[in-house]
């Protein structure tokens, strides 16, 4: 399926891109996230970070959908 | 009202009368949060925000509404820098309005506590003398470590 994913901080350091739409076999943001650091080996560990599924907070073992933005947050730092 | 801006938020000659338009309002506390030259040690010469803008603007109004049920206040109104900001320059601002101050004190608090633990953003601090490094809040990500359940007191 195809999904959407934009990075932010130092994970789009790491990825060196804003945004980009893959194909993947993932079931679980969890195994998007394993498929994501193999590539791009973040600083940032899965226990460190959040993630949003089409703007929502939601916990690592949901399912992903085609056509899903996902996006990992990294501790914020606001205000 | 909660906004993200590119724009310089240093005074706030567009808002004021938003702000002043309820004639029940009795007390405003001002929150400006400013850029400091200095964190953890270090000489900071600027800072650098950047958001996920469509989820911050969301969590942003989510947490002025929950603001607005829980203190008794009038109204509530936040915005947030993103860009490149200078020394002094002004990050955020919380203006909160109610019939008596107690009130817009709390909530003040509350948002602006909450803004800095939730919303999507996130800060990178350009030194005097190394080189420029993404931070993250720490009392934020204890807050975070708590809620996920993995959080070892002392450590």
């Amino acid at each position: 399926m195809q999904i959407n994913i934009m990075y932010f901080a130092s994970l789009r350091d790491a990825s060196k891109k804003s945004q980009e739409s893959i194909e993947t076999s993932a079931h679980t943001i969890e195994d998007l996230f394993l498929e994501l650091n193999t590539k791009y080996n973040f600083s940032l560990k899965q226990d460190q970070l959040r993630v949003a599924q089409n703007e929502e907070y939601v916990p690592f073992t949901s399912s992903l959908k085609s056509g899903d933005t996902i996006v990992f947050i990294p501790p914020v730092a606001g205000g | 009202m909660f906004k993200m801006t590119e724009n310089n938020i240093n005074s706030l000659t567009n808002l004021e009368a938003e702000i002043l338009e309820n004639p029940t309002v009795g007390g405003i506390v001002y929150f400006q949060g400013v850029v400091r030259n200095h964190n953890e040690g270090k000489s900071v010469k600027s800072l650098e925000y950047e958001a996920y803008i469509p989820m911050a603007n969301k969590i942003g109004q989510d947490i002025l509404k929950k603001a607005k049920e829980k203190f008794d206040i009038v109204d509530a109104f936040c915005i947030h820098r993103v860009g490149h900001l200078a020394i002094n320059d002004t990050a955020v601002w919380v203006i909160t309005t109610s019939h008596h101050r107690k009130e817009a004190y709390d909530a003040s608090q509350f948002i602006i506590d909450t803004v800095k633990g939730e919303v999507p953003i996130w800060k990178k601090e350009h030194y005097v003398h190394e080189e420029p490094k993404w931070v993250a809040c720490h009392r934020c990500r204890e807050q975070h470590e708590i809620l996920n359940g993995n959080h070892q007191h002392g450590k």
